[in-house]
C-alpha cells in the first residue's frame, strides 16, 4: 500500500493546512450547506438555527430575498417569487410549459431555448436565480465558519443531463464558489450511509425529492463506491403529488377554468400541507378563501391520497426494476435500501419501496440532510484534508450520448451506465469533393429518433483540407469528465489539422453569456477584483512550482536526461520570477510555459507510477 | 493502446476476473481525477485521459467478445469498421429461423416462455462459439486468426439477437 502513496503526485508534495470546504445540496424545494468540523459532518443553520433554506427567490424593485421570507411572499406576489427554479435549469421554454402548464411566471418569449423570466424591474435566467440560492448558502457558511471557502461539492440528481449539470455548475461559479465536483445526489447519500455503517455489498438508493426522482444501485467495497446503474426521471417528484391533490381539490369543488395566480398558489400550498399532514394522520381538512373571499373547505383521507399517487409511485418502481436489470442484479442481492428526499416521508412510498425490495428501507439519517452530509464528506477529501483517504467514487453516465445520422436517427457513441470519466472517438468522412466543413449534432437519451432525444449541441467542423469525397478522416472525440460533463474535440487525421469547433449549446447559456454574467457580478462585487485575480494567479504559480519541483526531486533523475531536467528547471526560474511580480498575463504565460516544458515528464510519471504500483502488486501476491 | 499491458496482463482469452477487478480498482486509485483535485489543471487533464483509458480497458477486457476483438486488433486483424458479408449459409439459415421465432413469440400462448426458451437456445450457442473462439485465439497463425475473426462476426449477430429478445421480454413484463 505504501507504493500507492508515492504515486499520488498532486497530493504528496506539500504539508497540509486544513482548508474549508462545504457540500451543498441545491434542492428543488429546499437547499442545505454542510461541512466537516472536528471530524463531524454536519449541516449549518442560519441565525435562527434553521438548516433548510427554502429554494425560493423573490425579486422586489431594489432587493433580492432568498429562503423563508421569500417563501412567505410566494402567495402574495407569485409572479415575482421564483419557486423550484431547479426544474427550469437547462430546459427550453417549451419543455417548461409542457411539464408545468400552470406556472404563475411571466416568461420572455424572445429566446425560447434559453428562457428568461420577467420579474420586477429586470429579467433573470434560471442560472442567475439558482446562483442567488447558492450565494445565500455560501454567505451562511462563511459567516458560521468565519473564513472564506476553498471549495464546494454541489449535488445534482443522478439523472440530470449535460445541459442541467452545466447550468448547475455555472450557477455555482456565478455564486463565487470554486466547484470541486458535481456529485450525484444518490451517490452522496450512499457516502453518508456507507461510511456510517461501514458495510460492504450492494445498496440501492431511492431518492424522491421535490422535483426529481433517482434510483442508483451501488457496490461498496474497501472504500470504493462503484455506481453500477442509475435511472430515474428528472421531472417527477413530491411537487407532482401536490399537483394531483390540487387536481382532486378542483374536481371536488368544481373549480374549473383558469385559476387566478393567487388561488393557484394557495391551492398548491394547501395541497402540500395536506400531503405532509397525511404522513401522520388518517385524514385532513383544509380550508381557504376563493377569489370572491368565500371560504371553501374540503377533507381528504389518506386512502384517497394514496389512490391519487399510486401511478406516480408505480412509475418510480418501474425505474427501480430497470436499474436492477442494468446492474445485472436480482432484488435479493440488494443488501440495503436507503431512502433520500423529503417525499420519502410519505408512508405509502416507504411501504411500496419496502414491498418491492422485500426489506424495510433505511431512514436513520434525516432524508432532507443526508445528501448535503455526503457531499461535505467528499468535499473534505477533495480539498486535501485527508490525503491518505482510501475513499473513491466511481460514477456513471446517466443517459446515452449519441450523434445524429442520416434520416434523423441517433447513433449512440457512449452508452448509459458507462463508468465516467470516459472518452470515445468516432470517425467521419466527407461526402462531397472539396468539402471543408461538416455539421455535427450531439444528442442525449435512449430513444432512436433525434426528435425523441435531448439536443445538447450542434457544431460545425471547419478548416478540413479540401480532398476527394471520402478521403478526409475526421476523428471526433467525446470526453465525459467526472462531473458527467461533455467535452468535444475534433481532428482531421491524414493532415493532422485540428478542426475548429464552435459548440453552441442547444439549451441554456453559451460560454460568452456566462462570462458576461461573471463580469457583471464582479463589477457589482465589493473589493478589488483585480487584486483578487492576481492573488489567485500567484497562488496557482506557487502551486505549480512547488509540485513540479517535488516531482523533479522524486523522479527527475530516473525518467529524464540532464538536458530535459535543465529545460524544466529554466521554466521554473521564469515561473518563480513571474510569480513574485504583479503582471497577471506574465504569470499565466509562465504557468503554461512550465506546463508545456513538463508535459512529457508528467505523462511519463503517470505511466511510471502505474507500472511501479502494478509491479508491486505482482510481488505482493507472490 | 494495448489494454493487456495497461492492466499488466499477458494477452490471453482466459482472464481471471478477480485479478482483473483488483487491478482495475488499483488503477482507479492511481488515476481517478478525484485523486488530483488539488493538482494543477494540466495534471488533472492527464489523469482524466488516463482514467478514461482505464475505464475503457476494463470494459474491453471484462467482456469476452470485446476482449477477443481487442486481441485480434493487437494482431493486426481489424474488425471494428469492416463491411463484410457473412458467407456461412448454414449460420444464416439458423439466424433466419430464430428471427422468425422471435417475431412469432408474441402470438404464442405464453409469449414470455416462448422468448425464454429461444433465449436459452441462443445462449447455448453463444457458449459453444465462445469456447471455439478461445481455442483459435490460443494459436496465433493467420488461419486461426481468420477463424477467430469469423466467430467474432457470428457472435456479434447472436449478442444482437439476444438483446432484441431482451427488449421484447421487457415490453411484455411492463417496463
Amino acid at each position: 500500500m505504501a507504493l500507492l502513496q508515492i504515486a499520488e503526485p498532486g497530493l504528496s508534495a506539500a504539508p497540509h493546512q486544513r482548508k474549508l470546504a462545504v457540500g451543498i445540496d441545491l434542492g428543488t424545494t429546499n437547499s442545505l450547506v454542510a461541512t466537516v468540523r472536528s471530524g463531524q459532518a454536519e449541516t449549518l443553520g442560519d441565525n435562527n438555527n434553521q438548516h433548510l433554506l427554502p429554494s425560493v427567490v423573490s425579486y422586489t424593485a431594489d432587493n433580492v430575498v432568498v429562503g423563508e421570507q421569500a417563501k412567505r411572499d410566494a402567495s402574495l406576489d407569485p409572479a415575482n417569487t421564483i419557486v423550484s427554479v431547479k426544474r427550469f435549469l437547462g430546459r427550453s421554454l417549451n419543455d417548461i410549459r409542457s411539464s408545468y402548464p400552470d406556472l404563475p411566471y411571466d416568461f420572455d418569449e424572445s429566446n425560447p431555448n434559453s428562457p428568461l423570466l420577467n420579474v420586477t424591474g429586470r429579467q433573470v435566467n434560471p442560472v442567475e436565480v439558482s446562483s442567488e440560492i447558492l450565494t445565500a448558502l455560501r454567505l451562511r457558511a462563511e459567516q458560521v465558519l468565519g473564513e472564506e471557502l476553498s471549495g464546494a461539492v454541489v449535488t445534482v440528481p443522478a439523472y440530470f443531463d449535460d445541459a442541467q449539470r452545466q447550468g448547475t455548475k455555472d450557477a455555482a461559479q456565478l455564486a463565487g464558489l470554486k466547484v470541486l465536483r458535481l456529485l450525484n445526489e444518490p451517490t452522496a447519500a450512499a457516502i453518508a450511509y456507507g461510511l456510517d455503517t461501514a458495510q460492504e455489498g450492494v445498496i440501492a438508493v431511492y431518492d424522491l425529492g421535490g422535483g426529481t426522482f433517482d434510483i442508483s444501485i451501488l457496490r461498496l467495497s474497501k472504500g470504493v463506491f462503484e455506481v453500477l446503474a442509475t435511472g430515474g426521471d428528472s421531472a417527477l417528484g413530491g411537487d407532482d403529488f401536490d399537483h394531483v391533490i390540487v387536481k382532486y381539490f378542483r374536481q371536488q369543488l368544481g373549480l374549473e377554468g383558469t385559476l387566478s395566480k393567487r388561488l393557484h398558489r394557495v391551492l398548491l400550498d394547501k395541497a402540500k400541507f395536506a400531503k405532509e399532514t397525511l404522513s401522520d394522520k388518517n385524514s385532513v381538512t383544509v380550508d381557504f378563501a376563493d377569489d370572491e373571499q368565500k371560504t371553501l373547505s374540503l377533507s381528504i383521507s389518506r386512502e384517497t391520497f394514496e389512490g391519487l399517487i399510486a401511478d406516480l409511485t408505480k412509475s418510480t418502481l418501474r425505474a427501480c426494476r430497470r436499474a436492477l436489470k442494468d446492474a445485472e442484479l436480482e432484488k435479493d442481492e440488494v443488501l440495503e435500501v436507503v431512502m433520500v428526499g423529503g417525499s420519502t416521508r410519505v408512508p405509502y412510498v416507504r411501504e411500496q419501496v419496502g414491498e418491492f425490495f422485500g426489506q424495510t428501507p433505511l431512514t436513520s439519517i434525516d432524508p432532507d440532510k443526508v445528501v448535503a452530509i455526503g457531499a461535505c464528506i467528499q468535499a473534505d477529501i477533495l480539498v486535501g484534508n485527508k490525503p491518505d483517504g482510501e475513499m473513491l467514487l466511481l460514477d456513471v453516465l446517466p443517459l446515452s450520448l449519441g450523434l445524429e445520422t442520416m434520416g434523423g436517427l441517433v447513433e449512440k457513441v457512449i452508452h448509459r451506465n458507462t463508468t465516467i470519466p470516459v472518452a470515445k472517438a468516432q470517425e467521419f468522412t466527407t461526402f462531397k469533393d472539396g468539402q471543408t466543413a461538416m455539421m455535427i449534432h450531439v444528442l442525449q437519451g435512449e430513444r432512436e429518433l433525434v426528435d425523441d432525444c435531448r439536443s445538447l449541441a450542434k457544431f460545425t467542423l471547419r478548416g478540413i483540407p479540401p480532398m476527394a469525397a471520402g478521403a478526409a478522416h475526421i476523428r471526433v472525440t467525446f470526453q465525459v469528465d467526472a462531473d458527467g460533463l461533455l467535452n468535444v474535440m475534433a481532428m482531421e487525421k491524414s493532415s493532422g489539422v485540428q478542426a475548429e469547433i464552435q459548440v453552441k449549446p442547444s439549451y441554456g447559456l453559451d460560454e460568452s453569456q456566462i462570462s458576461d454574467m461573471l463580469k457583471a457580478s464582479m463589477q457589482n462585487a465589493t473589493g478589488d477584483m483585480q487584486a483578487r485575480m492576481l492573488k489567485e494567479q500567484q497562488v496557482e504559480a506557487a502551486r505549480v512550482h512547488e509540485a513540479l519541483q517535488a516531482a523533479l526531486n522524486a523522479d527527475g533523475a530516473e525518467l529524464l536526461s540532464a538536458a530535459e531536467i535543465d529545460t524544466i528547471q529554466a521554466s521554473l526560474v521564469v515561473l518563480d520570477t513571474a510569480g513574485k511580480n504583479d503582471d497577471i498575463d506574465a504569470i499565466k504565460q509562465a504557468i503554461s510555459a512550465a506546463d508545456a516544458a513538463s508535459q512529457i515528464f508528467a505523462e511519463k510519471r503517470m505511466d511510471h507510477s502505474i507500472k511501479k504500483a502494478l509491479a508491486g502488486h505482482t510481488v505482493d501476491s507472490i | 493502446m494495448n489494454y493487456f499491458a495497461l492492466f499488466n496482463l499477458t494477452p490471453s482469452f482466459d482472464v481471471d476476473k478477480a485479478t482483473l477487478a483488483a487491478t482495475y480498482q488499483q488503477l482507479q486509485k492511481l488515476t481517478h481525477p478525484d485523486k488530483f483535485a488539488t493538482a494543477s489543471e494540466r495534471d488533472k487533464l492527464i489523469a482524466l485521459q488516463k482514467n478514461a483509458q482505464v475505464n475503457d480497458g476494463y470494459q474491453v477486457l471484462k467482456t469476452p467478445l470485446s476482449r477477443a476483438e481487442h486481441m485480434l486488433e493487437l494482431r493486426g486483424v481489424e474488425l471494428q469498421h469492416e463491411q463484410k458479408t457473412m458467407q456461412d449459409g448454414a449460420f444464416l439459415m439458423q439466424q433466419m429461423e430464430w428471427r422468425e421465432q422471435l417475431d412469432e413469440a408474441q402470438h404464442a400462448s405464453d409469449p414470455l416462455e416462448a422468448l425464454e426458451s429461444l433465449d436459452d437456445e441462443v445462449a447455448a450457442d453463444i457458449k459453444r462459439l465462445l469456447s471455439e473462439l478461445g481455442a483459435f485465439l490460443e494459436q496465433s497463425d493467420e488461419a486461426a486468426n481468420e477463424n477467430a475473426a469469423n466467430l467474432v462476426r457470428k457472435l456479434k449477430f447472436l449478442f444482437k439477437l439476444r438483446h432484441e429478445i431482451e427488449i421484447k421480454e421487457d415490453a411484455l413484463s411492463d417496463f
